[in-house]
């Protein structure tokens, strides 16, 4: 990297931006936001454990408009880690790793996870 | 025959011999987390009709099969956690120091998330919050 005229293998730049790249990085991403969503939880249960004006301060914030988003957010992750982490159980059994495969994987993993998150919101809405 | 440079058999830092548990453990915590998970998210759908009023979430935790559950969620998940924030720290963070620091930090602290959860489900089992 320090010296220009060395030559550079082919990297990201270089390839038109497939589908399972995007899924790649966002394995990460949510994965990232649950072990926050873990500390949200972990805070959510210490505070029931400490009384009612704590766990009311908390829930409170948890049920305001940022709280909801947070909660949204962190249910598109679980939703989306569980559908690509099945993604990835089913990898190590050594299948589906050809291009068209990996291509439709990916999309039902998108739909799937953006589905579950809807429904599941759309249930908490309803009731 | 040994294919290692002159340079890498004398710093000897190889592999740590890990690799294989770090994968598999990995593997085997998801498998538990689609379970616990599911349990998990299909548990807040049920308290938050009540709108998760505080006497009904100590009632709901303190009932013995979700007291196991939320443990062994908490434990699992800090756990399957633990090894994913270690990737991703191996992978983004350079520099020695500053690679060790993280490493640690993310050990403690998910220690001490587990420890918190682990501790609140207990009290709250045993009828000791207040």
């Amino acid at each position: 990297m320090n010296d220009p005229g060395r030559p550079l293998s082919p990297h990201l730049s270089v390839y038109r931006w497939p589908i399972t790249m995007t899924l790649s990085i966002l394995h990460r991403m949510t994965g990232a936001g649950l072990s926050v969503g873990l500390l949200v939880l972990a805070i959510w249960l210490i505070s029931a454990a400490s009384g009612k004006t704590a766990y009311d301060q908390v829930n409170g914030l948890l049920q305001s408009g940022v709280g909801r988003v947070l909660l949204i957010a962190c249910s598109f992750a679980f939703f989306f880690h569980l559908c690509n982490g099945v993604r990835h159980l089913f990898w190590d059994t050594g299948r589906g790793f050809e291009k068209r495969q990996a291509n439709v994987s990916s999309w039902i993993v998108v739909v799937t996870s953006i589905t579950l998150t809807l429904a599941y919101w759309l249930v908490i809405a309803g009731s | 025959m040994n294919l290692r440079s002159p340079l890498s058999s004398v710093l000897g830092s190889g592999s740590a011999k890990e690799g294989t548990e770090h994968w598999l453990g990995q593997r085997v915590s998801a498998v538990g987390l689609v379970i616990l998970g599911l349990w998990f998210m299909y548990s807040m759908l049920l308290l938050g009709k009540s709108g998760f009023d505080y006497p009904d979430v100590i009632h709901w935790l303190g009932r013995t099969p979700n007291s196991v559950m939320l443990l062994l969620l908490g434990l699992t998940l800090a756990y399957h956690s633990n090894l994913g924030i270690q990737v991703i720290i191996e992978d983004y963070v350079h520099g020695p120091f500053l690679k060790v620091v993280s490493l640690i930090s993310s050990k403690f602290i998910h220690l001490v998330v587990a420890m918190t959860s682990v501790f609140a489900v207990l009290k709250i089992a045993f009828g000791a919050a207040a």
